[in-house]
């Protein structure tokens, strides 16, 4: 069944496929970062695989592993809605500069996922073109679903933005609009 | 007097074309008020759009690393609020898929009944709010009367309104009432009439289908690059439900079409949740019969698993005796004991494919929780239907892709 897709990357990508499961009867495949997108473009295009349907992209901070060169665990899941079945591809990720190439050009639904995979857990996309936080804001400080982000740290309370925002700057660029922000601190009531 | 028609030189009469910035939202009522969609317009014509989410982020997955395995039911039920037992599935389905359990055959039927009437509710809501952002307001205040006689009937069997956490890991709370079989058919028949009655004010209005038919267009290789799913995606013209294409639950043993879309706009988008309110009317009933069949002494009556290590034990035991309290108080302090692993579990949510990809390092509280929430992926794709058109018709566009604030900002 699902099996083939495992059969096939190994087949292709050989030594590059790090390891294969089927814990819980889900198909979880591990590559090479250097790898990685093609064995997504592989999957997506391969007529034995067909996984056209993009369903998730996140990661998992595995940082009580005690190896640091794998510490994030980027997964993409995808489906093909003609045969049925469906593979989690992972890439293992170190902890300083966790940085891998993004799947937009595999499936264009990637691009919000990636950015909040950066958003959440500070891991970079290569080529993707607009990395900006997604969920929180950009002032916030630090990857909170990063094992060691202090829950109960506080983040800095931006009251009042002056000009435009930062976020916008993709956006706005071509505009001749004034991109430089200052801040007003939060105003006292006394 | 002088004549007034002066002569005009043509060009001065030319309004200014220069694009304009507009912020919509996030305190629009169009926008749900969670969603901010800054646009660059010529004239009314929309050239480019940024959509920004993350007003209602709550950090869920992160909460959810935080307790143990139970205290994650409350907040998905705050993830889809118009359909919060579909999330109280989804997640369960996750949990038991990692301890390897399944649940007894009663505790599935109610789990489809209850899932089936939160979809029908779920459906109504968007179906009525997107006719009410275009004007008709009738429809609306039928539909939420409809979708009340649905809560209702939920809060006779949870307790609850809206954030029932009735489903548990192994299982249900409570078994089924004695009226609840007799009730939930009762409401299914007249929500059907209210949806019948809300179409004929709807389907053969001018206003409304010509702001909803070939408006927003989704194809499908778009959609599925994007990852919708859901009634959208079958909106599009492809037949993907989870419920058919892999049966969980009792799914298998029903009988019920899944409605497919042929232009992929905002009208289709309509219809097909239209159709999926009689098609989960049909499962309903069907899956009442199959309630009245089982005999009421066999194991399959049972709602929950009969396993202390995931189920709490019945009070009289947690006050009667002292096995019972220890029981209790293990499962309430250290948690449901998950042993090490991964698994991605998907149901069809109202909106989609709901997945949760849970994992364990062994313990009582979860390593990471993620949740595949479908109108996060929608929403995305949303940017595509909304350039090129017109600034009025993102209103219905954006009624049609259903975005729930506490589903999408997690």
């Amino acid at each position: 069944m699902a099996r083939i897709i495992l059969d096939r990357l190994k087949e292709r990508f050989g030594a590059d496929v790090l390891e294969t499961s089927s814990q819980h009867g889900d198909d979880v495949a591990v590559v090479t970062p250097a790898r990685w997108r093609e064995a997504a473009e592989f999957v997506r295009t391969d007529p034995r695989c067909a996984c056209d349907y993009f369903v998730d992209l996140s990661a998992i901070d595995c940082c009580d592993n005690g190896d640091p060169e794998a510490r994030f665990e980027v997964y993409v899941i995808a489906y093909s809605v003609a045969r049925k079945h469906r593979v989690r591809l992972k890439v293992r990720l170190p902890e300083d500069n966790p940085e891998v190439d993004t799947l937009i050009p595999v499936w264009v639904g990637a691009n919000w996922m990636e950015r909040e995979c950066f958003d959440m857990f500070g891991v970079r996309f290569k080529g993707h073109p607009d990395l900006r936080r997604i969920l929180l804001y950009e002032e916030f400080k630090g990857h909170p679903l990063r094992k060691d982000y202090p829950a109960q740290q506080a983040q800095p309370l931006v009251a009042y933005r002056e000009g435009t925002y930062d976020k916008l700057r993709p956006f706005l660029a071509d505009e001749g609009m004034p991109l430089d922000r200052t801040f007003k601190a939060a105003q006292d009531p006394d | 007097m002088e004549p007034i028609d002066l002569e005009y030189d043509d060009a001065e009469l030319e309004l200014p074309s220069e694009p304009m910035s507009l912020n919509m939202g996030p305190s629009h009522p169009a926008m749900h008020g969670t969603i901010r969609m800054v646009l660059k317009l010529d004239g009314e014509t929309v050239k480019s759009t940024d959509i920004q989410p993350g007003y209602l982020h709550r950090a869920f997955e992160k909460m959810a690393e935080r307790g143990t395995w139970a205290q994650v039911f409350p907040y998905t039920d705050r993830l889809n609020y118009c359909s919060p037992l579909l999330n109280n599935v989804g997640y369960a389905l996750a949990v038991e898929k990692l301890l390897g359990i399944t649940v007894p055959r009663m505790g599935q039927l109610l789990r489809v009944v209850h899932g089936e009437l939160s979809r029908m509710a779920d459906h109504l809501t968007c179906n009525g709010a997107m006719a009410m952002e275009l004007g008709a307001f009738t429809p609306f205040l039928w539909y939420l009367k409809a979708r009340e006689w649905i809560w209702e009937c939920h809060e006779t069997q949870t307790g609850a309104r809206m954030t029932h956490s009735y489903f548990r890991i192994g299982g249900t709370a409570l078994p089924a009432t004695d009226q609840f079989v007799a009730r939930a058919r009762k409401t299914v028949q007249r929500v059907l009439e209210v949806v019948a009655e809300g179409e004929s004010l709807l389907l053969r209005n001018r206003i409304f289908l010509d702001r909803t038919q070939g408006i927003g267009v989704l194809s499908r290789e778009t959609a599925l690059a994007y990852g919708v799913s859901g009634p959208m995606l079958r909106g599009s013209g492809v037949d993907y439900d989870v419920r058919k294409d892999k049966p969980y639950l009792t799914y298998g043993e029903v009988d019920f079409d899944v409605p497919i879309g042929e232009d992929g706009d905002t009208f289709d988008r309509f219809m097909v949740r239209s159709e999926e309110l009689r098609q989960s009317a049909r499962i309903i009933e069907q899956t009442l019969d199959l309630m009245e069949k089982v005999d009421p002494r066999s194991p399959d009556a049972k709602v929950s698993v009969d396993d202390p290590r995931v189920m709490l034990p019945p009070k009289s035991e947690v006050y009667g005796t002292i096995e019972g309290t220890i029981n209790h108080f293990k499962l309430i302090m250290e948690g449901v004991d998950v042993p090490a692993g991964e698994a991605y579990a998907y149901t069809e949510g109202g909106n989609g494919e709901l997945g949760f990809f849970v994992v364990s390092r062994g313990g009582g509280t979860p390593w990471r929780v993620r949740v595949r929430s479908p109108c996060f992926y929608s929403l995305q794709s949303a940017k595509g239907l909304i350039e090129g058109g017109m600034l009025a018709d993102i209103v219905p566009i954006f009624g049609s892709v259903n975005m729930i604030g506490g589903e999408c900002d997690r």
